[in-house]
């Protein structure tokens, strides 16, 4: 009975995944020339497992891809080879080049052989750049022993004969026999004898133990390395011996016929074979192929600290433990057990809302999941594009939600690729401005209110407004009477349409545009914030909520209707007297917090509801919020209530609405909407105009 | 008795499945003032009372709210008024059809609704031209039940809302345009 492989498949490609990131990043400190032992040992690891997962899983292609980078990896860790800024290239080429085929797997695609054949030889050209005149092999053995057998040896056999006795306990390591007949058949065509004879009956058979053997004749001119490969992750736990099938093409005596460890020669296969069966490999392998066939569809999952889990299971035993108190006082009831009662349901609540944390806790990673790429991008394109950059990561443990997390790499990668672009020039420009060569993109995370602040740094050229203005004037963006004030320009860049290569540089190659960027950004709930200095470079913000699900509001009324604002970017909330209000050419109205002029935005005139009360400022409260550095008052009939909302998404069945970032479902059953406040000021000022 | 039950199922199945070879379709009729209008079965979801919506800020007039549908956020669309009628008062009477396309909800408000109707899809008459007088973008076909009109609605263009991306950059246009 096969097990079903296939439900491994997905914990497999997360680890491969896991393995590549460390490789990639192994490789990169590499490249900054420190060669230590530790950094190699650990690349060499992550290859290995990639390799041993590949080939227990069935991806020939990616373990043997795999061995020969493992090999190149081998020779570093010896000292037999210098890591070279060439070599360096090169495994990174082929981890980029593994990732494409883990991605075609996991999504069932078609894997770009041509790709791989090229990486293939990059890598074996690196080889034999060493090895040229030890070996002519195109795939020398990882073991050491094997090594001086497969340089003499050639591939003129017509074909081997191989006994495979597995020991009985060849299963309990892992191993599965019918992987490695399945690995031989690709080699060739294969004929496969099984001997049973050592099966005990079924009542004396453990299931755990191998009792059986396979006298396996492969034919074809096949290096006899790329079968011992095979069998090299088992040498231990069987008795093996491969032999030529024609031995006068093949010297016995330069190949003997002993790879096997324990070195027997499989006295089993002796005459008395009375019940070997003759079994086509065909119909095994296409049980196998079903096993295999069965395709992980890509699920998202995530990896969770188990201290997070514990705390999880804490929280519920007491979440029992109270339940079960509320119930034993509900059931004879009376008042004198009110207080008991409120007892009860005080802790219910405490217990609710840290489990509630929690939970939202375990959807929490550290954006360090998304920073980690950028050494590597930064590295091959400052090389491609001639700039000397260096990149510098702060905060890379800030938490952020999972969605986030996944939603925030796209944008990111623009905009970090647009500051190399445009952003830094080039060295002897940077002298000339009495700038030091080395440019800084700096990528900083941090939380600030309920925010989570992503920042792209450089200290390139900056904006250059005049340009961003004639560009939008010529792409029919804006008028030519248009005032825009210099934040406004900036934000041009965000509009569809508006390509910014003429305008800042020559450096082609630009994928999506900026308003792809905004647009994701906008979809999270997040807002995007430029500040640009024309010589000293810029600075562009990535404001997101910190958590997609859940907010903390004040709900307040305007007339019949109830809005919640997040609490975040709630400031105070005061009522004003009419003689404090100030106008501006008797429109805009003002009034003095402290050392500041606040505006007041009339939230009955911005939504157009007709059944608000408070018509004067001093009728209604002023709730002082901020969003995105402005500051500005809402008026509002009342304040309701401060409460824990969960957010509902508005667009799923509806769409967008301006000044609304969600909607949530109140206590008795009714929906109030989420107030979107930049959105919100942004909106008021429009209409004022 | 479980025995009779199976084969009237059985009966009914067969009776169904020729139907289906014979191009009959099902519709839920409802109407509006005096007409008759029809939508494709499959796409109502459920048939509710009216009840209070939150009113949502700027939005056309016929959009009348959001309700909560079970912990979804479901918009209520009047119907009258969309296609230009006199709009009625709410009662408790006034009814509700959820209807459903592409995994997105909508609620549209109807006056009543009257029968479902077995529709063989060959006598689905054309909808006539009647130029730009007349909007007939909604409607796919007519249909006649006892010597009535009954207009069939296109669910999909009916719930067809301006899609997100369109009104972001509607958005940003009139931003950065002012």
């Amino acid at each position: 009975m096969p097990i079903d492989m296939a439900q491994f498949h997905q914990l497999f490609f997360e680890e491969s995944q896991e393995g590549l990131d460390i490789m990639e990043f192994g490789l990169l400190n590499l490249d900054k020339g420190n060669m230590d032992a530790e950094t190699i040992n650990t690349i060499f690891r992550a290859a290995h497992s990639i390799k041993g997962g590949s080939a227990t899983f069935g991806f020939s292609t990616l373990s043997h891809f795999t061995h020969l980078m493992e090999t190149l990896l081998d020779e570093m860790r010896d000292g037999r080879r210098q890591a070279s800024h060439n070599t360096v290239n090169v495994l990174l080429g082929a981890v980029d080049c593994l990732r494409e085929m883990l991605d075609a797997i996991q999504q069932d695609r078609v894997i770009d052989e041509q790709a791989v054949a090229e990486h293939k030889q990059q890598l074996q050209l690196e080889l034999n750049s060493l090895n040229v005149a030890e070996t002519s092999e195109p795939t020398p053995a990882v073991n050491p022993i094997l090594a001086p057998q497969t340089q003499v040896k050639s591939s003129s056999a017509q074909g081997w004969k191989i006994d495979f006795t597995p020991h009985s306990g060849m299963f309990r390591t892992g191993n599965d026999p019918v992987r490695i007949l399945r690995e031989l058949q690709e080699l060739g065509e294969l004929s496969i004898v099984l001997n049973s004879e050592k099966l005990p009956d079924v009542y004396t058979l453990d299931p755990e133990n191998c009792y059986l053997s396979w006298q396996l004749e492969l034919k074809g001119a096949i290096d006899k390395a790329l079968i011992e490969d095979i069998f090299d992750w088992v040498e231990d736990e069987c008795d093996l011996s491969i032999s030529a099938l024609n031995p006068a093409s093949v010297s016995e005596e330069l190949d003997p016929p002993r790879l096997d460890t324990n070195k027997t020669s499989s006295p089993l296969y002796s005459q008395k074979d009375a019940n070997t069966t003759k079994v086509s490999s065909e119909p095994l392998l296409q049980v196998l192929d079903k096993t295999v066939g069965v395709r992980t569809k890509k699920s998202s999952s995530i990896r969770v600290e188990t201290g997070k889990i514990d705390a999880l299971l804490n929280m519920v035993g007491e979440l029992v433990i109270t339940q079960s108190m509320l119930s034993l006082i509900g059931e004879n009831f009376d008042l004198s057990k009110i207080d008991q009662l409120k007892n009860g349901l005080e802790q219910l609540e405490g217990h609710t809302r840290i489990l509630q944390e929690n939970v939202m806790n375990i959807r929490m990673m550290p954006i360090s999941f998304v920073f980690s790429r950028f050494p590597r991008l930064v590295h091959d394109l400052s090389t491609k594009i001639g700039k000397k950059i260096q990149l510098v990561i702060k905060g890379e443990q800030t938490e952020v939600d999972k969605t986030v997390i996944e939603l925030l790499s796209d944008p990111l990668v623009h905009l970090v690729r647009n500051s190399l672009d445009h952003g830094i020039e080039m060295p002897d420009q940077r002298i000339a401005a009495g700038k030091p060569a080395m440019g800084t993109v700096i990528l900083e995370a941090y939380h600030r209110g309920g925010n989570i602040v992503v920042e792209v740094k450089d200290d390139g050229k900056g904006l250059d407004k005049d340009i961003l203005r004639a560009n939008a004037i010529e792409k029919g963006l804006i008028d030519e009477s248009t005032m825009l004030t210099e934040k406004q320009i900036f934000e041009l860049i965000f509009m569809p349409g508006f390509s910014t290569v003429e305008a800042l540089s020559d450096v082609s190659g630009r994928g999506v545009g900026m308003d792809v960027v905004y647009r994701n950004i906008q979809s999270l709930g997040g807002n995007i914030d430029i500040h640009s200095e024309r010589g000293k470079g810029s600075t562009i913000s990535i404001y997101l909520p910190l958590t997609l699900a859940i907010l903390d509001g004040q709900s307040v009324a305007i007339g019949d209707e109830c809005f919640i604002i997040p609490l975040s970017s709630i400031f105070e909330s005061i009522s004003i007297p009419g003689e404090q209000v100030n106008r501006i050419v008797e429109k805009g109205e003002t009034f003095r917090l402290r050392d500041e002029y606040i505006p007041i935005v009339r939230m009955y005139e911005v939504f157009n509801i007709s059944s608000a009360k408070a018509r004067r400022i001093s009728d209604g409260i002023v709730v002082v919020v901020e969003g995105q550095g402005v500051k500005c008052g809402l008026l509002v009939d009342n304040l309701l209530d401060q409460q824990q909302v969960v957010i509902k998404s508005l667009e799923k069945n509806y769409r967008k609405i301006e000044g609304v970032s969600g909607a949530t479902i109140l206590g008795d059953g009714s929906v109030a909407l989420i107030l979107d406040i930049p959105e919100l000021i942004r909106l008021a000022q429009k209409q004022n105009v | 008795m479980n025995v009779k039950k199976d084969q009237t199922k059985v009966a009914e199945q067969i009776e169904k499945n020729e139907k289906d070879q014979a191009g009959q379709a099902q519709f839920l009729s409802f109407t509006l003032g005096d007409e008759s209008y029809a939508v494709d079965i499959l796409s109502v979801q459920e048939i509710r009372g009216w009840e209070p919506v939150s009113r949502v800020p700027n939005v056309p007039v016929y959009e009348k709210g959001v309700i909560n549908l079970r912990g979804a956020i479901v918009p209520i669309i009047d119907l009258r008024e969309k296609f230009g009628m006199q709009h009625q008062g709410y009662s408790a009477l006034t009814v509700v059809i959820i209807l459903q396309t592409d995994h997105r909800r909508t609620g549209v408000v109807v006056d009543a609704v009257s029968d479902v109707l077995d529709v063989d899809e060959r006598t689905i008459q054309q909808t006539p031209n009647f130029g730009s007088a007349i909007s007939t973008e909604y409607i796919t076909g007519l249909i006649s039940v006892h010597d009535k009109m009954v207009m069939l609605l296109d669910v999909k263009r009916l719930l067809h809302l301006e899609s997100l991306e369109q009104t972001n950059k509607k958005l940003l246009m009139d931003y950065m345009s002012r």
